[in-house]
């Protein structure tokens, strides 16, 4: 492990030679012992200015920004001006207060655990069945991709008008069935379920990818292995695909999670959060505030926005953790 | 490997990293002095809503005519309506906005309680022929901040057909009981009854609301039983069928879709449908929506004003004032709301539009009697209120809550 740590310090410390890439565990002995720490110090600097000077302007900027917004009581006129007061948390207490706050949270939890959850199932399921390298395989699997090659827009209205009540082929096949319509979109109880529907949809090839290029890693000398000491399909894939599959599935599950927090085109194209909140999300909620009335209120949306990106990083963080247990283990 | 080659070429990696930095940080202030307006004072920007208008359109030509006439080039960029109101205040906090602003009439008084535009008291632009209903959308504190380009309002269309075969007589039609008895023959005899758009955005509000008003309600109070019985009415329909469900995702656009498959008797729609009802080849007529106990309930007035946002070099105001007035000019605007499909703002090219086209006589008595969402000084209250009053209704036509208690609840969120 030791030698391996000294490849992720940062440049401050760099070889004297200009190619670093050696894997040699130890410097080479001899000749260039001397250190010139004043220009190679400076040149690592100069070579991570330009990814600093990117990442402050379109990172840190931002977030600076959309906390400032967030502690600030923003109205048309100071927004304009520039000169709204420092209300401190109060933004913060108002979504907290706000009656769709609890809904939000809950739809929020919902959409992303469930998203998730079948998302990875089916997409490893289809992993699996792809990496048995039948015929046309290739052109199937290129074929499932097509979801996430469709602009948003596009995939979002084909499920708003498939989803329509009166006039959608969903209900018309229900009906030739001899099922009930149901008002996926305009019915409280349905529209979550549709957007989660669509959602995962969306999402199935993100996983599908990542987990078979996560399958091709695994030698398939432990298959044969195991196949010899007479273990089943099933046993093979509990006992083998899915324990090497871990971190491929951490970081899959990871990505998945960060982006289905914060999906808000889907929802907002086929429901608009509604009717009457029953669809909304933080991510929609916060877009809501911040444009979605004539009369913005930036502070509140910005608020949303926060509460949205420290989730995101308290699972990052988790992430982080279980990942350096597992490293601590093998 | 020689140590000095190689320290030399660190230096020179080194340096080409500097300059890209340089570079890119040049790029970013570059990019901020760009929007400034004094390196080509002759040039006018203009931001409108009708994305829909290609270079080639009659409208980008009447620009193009009345920046000549001023002298100055005229630099035009269409916008979703939706998305127009935030790009202007963007583009005012960054001291960007632009010269001349058309912007969707209820927006005129939150952008003017945000420093944005100019009164016409400022720039002397002549709002005096525009009907006063009209103007009232874009007056706020007794200062007037802009003047109607066109109006446009909601009314019933009715497919002629339809209700010929379910033996209704559209003269029966009078107030609401007479529409539902309609809508419940139109249901017998096999069609559909009625459709509109109750979306939860500001479409929503502003097709309930020649209901709401012609029940009496105000938006003062959301919870008034007139309210109340306007909410209801919408609720029965789609309870027992006359309305489809589908209402409650309908934009404006997707509800005329619905209309114009042949289907319906009624449907809920603008002045701006017209032509698209005779490309659709539908035999079909107009009808003001009624009040509830007769005769014809105020509508909510739409369509977009000319406006010109404050400058830091005010001296622009001048040549923007001529833009402004050249775009609302008599024989402009006759153009220009004919390609819009709109009511023109002043008597004088109302006549003339009547006598023009008679199908356009129902529609100029429809904005005459037209309200103006922000009217009774108002203002920006109402997009508070319009909300609460859009997620009313969605919450009652969908049965989360009844009628009563959405209004309730609404008024209550307004305070």
């Amino acid at each position: 492990m030791t030698p391996m740590n000294q490849t992720t310090h940062p440049p401050d410390l760099p070889r004297p030679t200009p190619v670093p890439a050696e894997p040699a565990p130890t410097p080479p002995p001899g000749a260039k012992k001397r250190r010139r720490p004043a220009s190679t110090q400076w040149a690592a600097w100069a070579f991570l200015a330009p990814v600093t000077v990117y990442l402050v302007l379109f990172y840190a900027y931002p977030l600076y920004r959309n906390l400032d917004l967030s502690l600030r009581n923003y109205t048309v006129r100071s927004f304009v001006q520039g000169n709204a007061p420092f209300t401190g948390l109060k933004n913060y207490r108002t979504v907290l207060d706000d009656p769709t706050f609890a809904p939000a949270l809950l739809h929020t939890a919902v959409f992303t655990f469930v998203c998730l959850a079948f998302q990875y199932a089916i997409g490893l399921a289809l992993a699996v069945f792809f990496n048995q390298h039948f015929r046309l395989a290739a052109t199937l699997r290129a074929l499932f991709l097509v979801p996430w090659l469709l602009p948003l827009i596009v995939s979002a209205s084909t499920w708003s008008w498939m989803l329509n009540s009166d006039s959608g082929i969903v209900n018309a096949a229900l009906h030739a069935v001899g099922v009930d319509p149901v008002n996926w979109l305009t019915s409280p109880s349905w529209s979550l379920t549709s957007v989660i529907i669509a959602n995962i949809w969306i999402g199935v090839p993100f996983n599908l990818v990542v987990l078979y290029s996560g399958l091709q890693s695994i030698p398939s000398g432990l298959y044969e292995a195991a196949a010899l000491d007479g273990a089943n399909a099933w046993q093979r894939f509990w006992r083998i695909t899915f324990p090497l599959l871990r971190p491929v599935s951490a970081i899959t599950l990871l990505l998945g999670l960060i982006y289905t927090l914060k999906v808000l085109d889907i929802i907002w194209i086929m429901t608009k959060g509604g009717p009457a909140d029953a669809s909304t999300t933080f991510a929609t909620w916060s877009y809501q505030l911040g444009f979605g009335n004539m009369l913005p209120a930036f502070g509140p949306g910005a608020a949303v926005g926060n509460l949205l990106v420290v989730a995101a990083l308290v699972f990052g963080l988790v992430y982080i953790r279980v990942q350096r247990r597992q490293e601590a283990l093998s | 490997m020689n140590s000095s080659s190689g320290q030399r070429r660190l230096v020179v990696a080194a340096l080409t990293a500097l300059a890209v930095t340089a570079g890119a940080t040049a790029c970013s202030s570059g990019s901020g002095s760009a929007g400034s307006k004094d390196a080509d004072s002759g040039t006018y920007t203009v931001w409108d809503p009708y994305p829909q208008f290609a270079k080639s359109s009659a409208w980008v030509k009447l620009l193009d005519q009345c920046g000549a006439k001023a002298g100055v080039k005229v630099k035009r960029t269409g916008f979703d309506t939706s998305d127009l109101a935030n790009k202007t205040l963007l583009a005012a906090q960054q001291g960007n906005a632009p010269d001349v602003l058309v912007v969707d009439n209820p927006v005129v008084s939150t952008l003017a309680d945000g420093g944005v535009l100019t009164s016409t008291a400022d720039t002397k632009l002549d709002t005096s022929k525009v009907d006063a209903n009209l103007l009232a959308a874009g007056q706020s504190g007794g200062k007037t901040y802009g003047t109607p380009i066109g109006a446009n309002t909601i009314a019933l269309y009715y497919n002629k057909k339809v209700l010929q075969q379910a033996g209704v007589d559209i003269a029966s039609v009078k107030d609401w009981p007479s529409l539902t008895a309609a809508l419940a023959k139109v249901k017998k005899a096999g069609k559909k009854g009625i459709t509109f758009s109750a979306i939860g955005t500001e479409e929503g509000s502003f097709q309930f609301l020649p209901w709401f008003w012609g029940a009496g309600a105000k938006l003062t109070q959301l919870d008034s039983s007139q309210a109340e019985s306007a909410l209801s009415l919408w609720k029965d329909w789609l309870k027992d069928g006359y309305a489809p469900n589908s209402v409650l995702n309908n934009t404006q656009t997707t509800s005329w879709q619905e209309f114009a498959s042949g289907d319906y008797a009624f449907g809920e729609n603008g002045t701006w449908q017209l032509a698209n009802a005779k490309k659709a080849g539908l035999d079909y007529g107009v009808l003001p929506i009624p009040a509830a106990m007769g005769g014809a309930a105020a509508a909510p007035t739409g369509g977009e004003f000319v406006t010109i946002p404050v400058q830091q070099d005010t001296d622009r105001y001048a040549t923007s004032k001529k833009l402004a007035a050249c775009l609302t000019s008599t024989t402009n605007i006759y153009a220009t709301d004919t390609t819009l499909s709109y009511v023109a703002p002043t008597s004088e090219v109302q006549d003339k539009q009547v006598a023009d086209n008679a199908e356009l006589k129902p529609w100029v008595a429809a904005v005459k009697a037209a309200k103006g969402r922000t009217s009774d000084d108002l203002g920006t209250k109402y997009p508070k209120i319009s909300e609460q009053l859009w997620k009313a209704v969605q919450s009652a036509l969908s049965g989360s809550k009844s009628p009563k208690d959405a209004l309730s609840s609404a008024q209550g969120s307004v305070k």
